[in-house]
């Protein structure tokens, strides 16, 4: 953690991160190569919250765990307040697309977890997380099992466990995807909420252009795979603080939308063919 | 149908089969009694045995040691199998090399192995409890590896990102998820030891059920091989109940069938 932020005050004001020309290839069973990402370069300010916008399986969470450090990508660079990474990104918190949470720890379990490992005494970790599920609403479900809760629940359990351990960069994949309409919005006010109280480098990815442009400084469209590239970057100029609801009544927001839907159209529709539909 | 009605039905399912024996066994049938009782008994004599056998104590030395065997075997197979299924899961190259005597021992019927172990370790608890331990070894075994092995690659990638070291993985992920397989096949695995320490007794032993049984056999006592049979199905129903206990409690975190019902 502090050497990626040591090696970060050489240069002027060092993106949290930094993707450069990425190209990422899968190995395939039949021993052929499958380019998902070709020539993709991004940079997120720190602090900035950045949303990826793209077609199903076009490579977004690829470019994640490409940050993450998940992935090696087979060229291009990261670079991770201004120093190259190597392994794992220390600095990054991960909320993934899949349930990723201990099916045997409790909720508060979970949420401790990351302080324990890193040395924190168990009990002053547990009362840590305990405040962090009371933070994300969940104060009275600390002893219940992930599969106790419901799919909103556990995302927030989720989002606790990673923020417990204060990530100068958050990676979220699609963490809202499965849950309905109703609480997408309160998680995304929770998000923004808790956000703003400690403003760090987020990568955020959907495939909802709405919750995107409702929560991002800025929305990056990636075209359909293979081979994706970045084709889209538009600032998002509406004031902070954001009330997700009520800002997509917001006539800018229905501006930004329609000019930005004009372009995800087209790729969503390839994405579409290509996929056979399946997405 | 309610639990009530459910009981009534299995008790009658006794009563019926119960009765036919008796029946069958005492009462002539056009002149003839259909089961001869030298060949078949009669429940009522299977019932005084059972009965006598407490009431003189003669019983207890017998469970205590097809007890004492089958804890060991389980135990020990468990321990090993534990142990091996989680290294060879960590270490592919020595599960591909050691792969075909794996199998190869697995496939072999373990009664043949009796007779060696009787003769290796002697008549005592020991020989029992090694042919226990050949069946539980294995249970155990495949399922801790496939536990390491089936861990989620989501669970495990939160956890390196979490910032976890190799061995707080082990800890954390792949011990957890290993022991929930093996809790789940512990019902098998318990019934293996019996099976291992009752066999066993069987072919060669001087206490025990399995000798007990063995006993009658020897002197066409059939009242006696039934009631030791009898006995030795309640001693595996009960010991399955503590099994249930103990998977309630320890598998608390997973989700259960029944849960959405309360
Ligand atoms: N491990 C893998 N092996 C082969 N192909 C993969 C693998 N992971 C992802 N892909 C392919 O890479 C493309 C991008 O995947 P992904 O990043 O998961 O898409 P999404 O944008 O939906 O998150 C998809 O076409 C997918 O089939
Ligand atoms: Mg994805």
């Amino acid at each position: 953690m502090q050497q990626a932020a040591t090696g970060a005050d050489a240069a002027a004001s060092p993106c949290a991160v930094h993707l450069a020309d990425l190209t990422i290839a899968f190995r395939l069973a039949d021993r052929s190569t499958f380019t998902a990402v070709r020539d993709a370069s991004l940079s997120v300010a720190d602090g900035e919250f950045v949303a990826i916008v793209g077609p199903t399986g076009c490579g977004k969470s690829t470019l994640l765990n490409a940050a993450a450090g998940l992935l090696v990508p087979a060229t291009g660079t990261v670079e991770i307040f201004g120093a190259p990474l190597v392994g794992l990104n220390r600095t990054a918190g991960y909320l993934f697309q899949a349930d990723a949470l201990f099916p045997w720890k409790t909720s508060l379990e979970n949420v401790a977890i990351g302080l324990e490992v890193a040395g924190t005494p168990r009990q002053e970790a547990r009362d840590e997380a305990a405040a962090w599920l009371r933070r994300v609403g969940l104060g009275s479900f600390g002893d219940r099992y992930p599969h106790m809760l419901s799919g909103g629940q556990r995302k927030r359990v989720g989002l606790a466990q990673v923020l417990i351990r204060h990530p100068k960069i958050l990676l979220m994949d699609e963490p809202f995807g499965p849950l309905d309409a109703q609480t997408r919005q309160i998680m995304g006010n929770l998000l923004l909420e808790l956000w703003s109280a400690d403003r760090k480098g987020v990568m955020f990815v959907t495939h909802d252009l709405e919750e995107a442009i409702a929560l991002a400084d800025r929305v990056v469209i990636m075209s359909a795979g293979p081979a994706a590239r970045i084709i889209g970057d538009w600032t998002i100029p509406l004031a902070r603080p954001r009330e997700v609801a009520e800002i997509k009544l917001d006539k800018a927001f229905h501006d930004l939308h329609r000019e930005i839907w004009a372009m995800l159209r087209d790729e969503v529709m390839k994405g579409y063919v290509q996929t056979g539909g399946l997405g | 149908m309610s639990r009530l009605t459910l009981l009534t039905l299995q008790i009658l399912v006794a009563v019926v089969v119960i009765g036919l024996w008796q029946v069958l066994t005492s009462v002539p049938i056009f002149g003839t009694v259909l089961l001869p009782p030298f060949f078949f008994s009669r429940p009522l004599d299977v019932a005084l045995r059972i009965v006598k056998w407490f009431a003189d104590g003669t019983i207890w030395v017998h469970l205590w040691i097809t007890l004492t065997e089958s804890v060991l075997a389980f135990v020990i197979g468990s321990l090993g199998g534990g142990l091996v299924g989680f290294w060879f899961a960590r270490k592919p190259l020595i599960a591909a090399v050691f792969d075909p005597y794996v199998k190869m021992i697995n496939a072999l019927p373990r009664v043949v192995l009796a007779p060696i172990f009787a003769l290796w370790l002697g008549l005592g608890i020991w020989s029992k409890v090694a042919l226990g331990v050949t069946l539980v070894f294995f249970v155990v075994f495949f399922n801790v590896y496939q536990g390491v092995k089936e861990v989620s690659p989501t669970v495990l990638a939160n956890g390196r990102m979490l910032g976890m070291s190799e061995r707080q993985l082990m800890r954390h992920v792949y011990w957890p998820s290993a022991l929930s397989w093996m809790f789940s096949s512990l019902h098998t695995s318990v019934g293996f030891a019996v099976v291992g320490a009752v066999v066993g007794e069987y072919l060669g032993s001087a206490a025990g059920l399995g000798y007990l049984i063995q006993q009658a056999e020897g002197v066409f006592d059939v009242a006696g091989v039934f009631a030791g049979m009898v006995v030795l199905a309640a001693f595996v129903i009960v010991i399955d109940m503590l099994v249930s206990m103990v998977e309630r409690r320890l598998l608390v975190w997973r989700p259960m069938a029944h849960d959405a019902h309360g």
